[in-house]
């Protein structure tokens, strides 16, 4: 298994509700979850607006600390990992962020973007891995001197990726990639994660509150709701014969092509 | 995929070349009173009292804006009055950037408890009224160089504290930040690394703005007779000199208070100015 994750809790002090003297009360964002992510999966996270599911992503990658349950990654009990210890490691899971305008650092010239994880790893031939990456996300190499102001928001998601893939993972977080991006540009850069993860034999999370972008791509799917997982199976059983309530509820609110047609 | 996106570039503004442009010869002045100066800057003559600039009647050759009522020469002493104006304004002014923006960035970036202690100091610092605090520190150092420096360092580092860290919470919520944690860089590396660069940019234009500002408190605390000795020739000093006899000779307030208005200008013109030249979005 390449993630095994086991009632994991995460809770945040709400400072909104701190009282004047004393502690704050905790936000319980994610509340026991369960699940299983195996080797060479496509693994679709979809909930709604506050669900918890990029907090789930973050927890996943060690961004965050979990207050309670474990994650192991490849075998490897990561929970309360101290950061020295996740450095070694770190190359082995990498992400992709919602926003590639602020995942840039606007000072940075694209090369330096993606050279930066591969220098900070301890890797050699940085120029030739810098463009190796460019050239499997289809930009031209002459875009390492660019910054990223300079290119589209297609082509920063493009420099994203290449970022990730560069350090060669085992796994990869994709989270709401795409939402920022219009149509066109939207099944470019999925097409390109789909070839990615096929050619480099990637084990991928994908966040999306979009099922028809998680259809698309995924073999398998989470459903989380406030924090919950409420349903997790293949996409194709889960699209078909959803179990749960608010699995149906999300898939009636994907428009379909023909009003008298339905799901499953 | 080319596009003319990278390409543009701005050209240097009005405002940089005017601003620069009078800080270059104000450094030239400093650097060479002793040659350029027409007259020794603290020679009194009292027979030359109170003479006029040179365009108007009665004015003394050799003496171009004219002298005060000790009848030393005006611009002999505005031009000695920029070496320690500019002194002050380099020194105390990294200073209190070193300072201030050190504190600003931890506070910022690393929050917690390094940012409780340092915004609470802050807080309370800005309590003080700021020059009764510069007159009161002075007092308990004595005149001179160095407490002035010092002074300005302790009143203002807050400034760049607060501006700065401002910023650095910002930076701090951006992804690229956290990407850098992804990429397994330690918090301080991401601090020096990600961060500064990106807050450089306004600690270049406080900066400039701090050395306008150490002029104006070098200058205050002269007026109120607090600076260094009355022998070496301040801008502010001439001022409250200046002052008692503006009807008589108003060219003794008015050229070194033209003076210093045009240099507290052009350093924060001059903060401005780099601080878009440093953006390469802006760029």
């Amino acid at each position: 298994m390449m993630y095994e994750v086991r009632d994991l809790r995460l809770s945040f002090p709400d400072m909104a509700h701190k009282p004047l003297i004393g502690a704050a009360p905790r936000l319980e964002v994610l509340k026991g979850l369960s699940f299983d992510v195996p080797k060479g999966a496509v693994l679709g996270i979809v909930g709604g607006s506050g669900s918890g599911k990029s907090t789930l992503g973050r927890a996943m990658l060690r961004l965050l600390e979990p207050t309670g349950g474990t994650i192991s990654f490849d075998g490897t009990d990561i929970t309360h990992m101290g950061e020295d210890q996740l450095r070694g490691m770190r190359k082995r899971f990498q992400m992709i962020f919602q926003d590639p305008m602020s995942s840039l650092n606007p000072r940075r010239r694209v090369g330096g973007i993606i050279a930066g994880p591969l220098r900070l790893q301890g890797l050699d031939g940085l120029t030739g891995r810098v463009d190796e990456a460019l050239d499997m996300v289809g930009l031209p190499r002459g875009f390492a001197q660019r910054y990223p102001h300079e290119l589209s928001g297609g082509q920063r998601q493009r420099v994203g990726i290449a970022r990730a893939i560069a350090l060669r993972p085992d796994f990869i977080l994709a989270d709401e990639i795409v939402s920022g991006l219009d149509v066109s540009s939207q099944a470019q850069v999925l097409n390109l994660l789909g070839e990615l993860v096929r050619d480099l034999g990637l084990t991928l999370a994908f966040i999306s509150h979009d099922l028809s972008v998680i259809r698309r791509l995924c073999d398998r799917v989470l459903v989380l709701h406030h924090g919950e997982v409420v349903e997790e199976g293949a996409t194709a059983a889960l699209f078909d014969a959803p179990q749960a309530a608010y699995t149906r509820e999300l898939l009636g609110a994907i428009p379909l092509p023909d009003p008298h047609q339905t799901w499953g | 995929m080319r596009d003319a996106r990278g390409e543009v570039k701005r050209p240097i503004g009005l405002r940089l070349w005017l601003s620069g442009g009078w800080l270059a010869l104000l450094v030239l002045a400093a650097l060479c009173a002793p040659l350029i100066a027409p007259n020794d800057p603290l020679m009194q003559d009292l027979f030359l009292g109170r003479m006029p600039p040179f365009w108007m009647d009665g004015a003394e050759p050799g003496f171009w804006l004219g002298t005060d009522s000790l009848g030393r020469d005006v611009l002999s002493r505005i031009l000695y009055g920029a070496r320690l104006a500019l002194i002050v304004a380099l020194v105390a002014g990294t200073l209190t950037c070193l300072v201030g923006a050190t504190l600003g960035l931890i506070a910022g970036y690393y929050r917690g408890w390094p940012d409780r202690i340092i915004s609470r100091f802050v807080d309370i610092w800005m309590a003080f009224p700021p020059v009764l605090f510069a007159i009161l520190l002075i007092a308990v150092l004595g005149p001179g160089l160095m407490s002035i420096i010092i002074a300005i360092v302790v009143i203002d580092w807050t400034r760049f504290a607060r501006v700065i860290r401002a910023e650095a919470m910002t930076q701090g919520a951006m992804d690229y930040v956290a990407s850098a944690q992804v990429a397994g860089r330690t918090r301080f590396g991401t601090m020096l690394t990600e961060i500064l660069p990106n807050v450089l940019p306004t600690i270049v234009a406080l900066l400039t703005l701090e050395m306008g500002v150490a002029v104006i408190v070098e200058a205050i605390l002269s007026f109120v007779n607090l600076s260094i000795s009355t022998d070496s020739p301040t801008w502010g000093g001439m001022i409250a000199e200046g002052r008692t006899s503006v009807h008589q000779a108003w060219w003794v307030l008015v050229f070194p208070l033209i003076t210093l208005f045009l240099t507290v200008l052009s350093f924060s013109q001059l903060g401005e100015g780099l601080k878009d030249r440093f953006d390469p979005v802006l760029r």
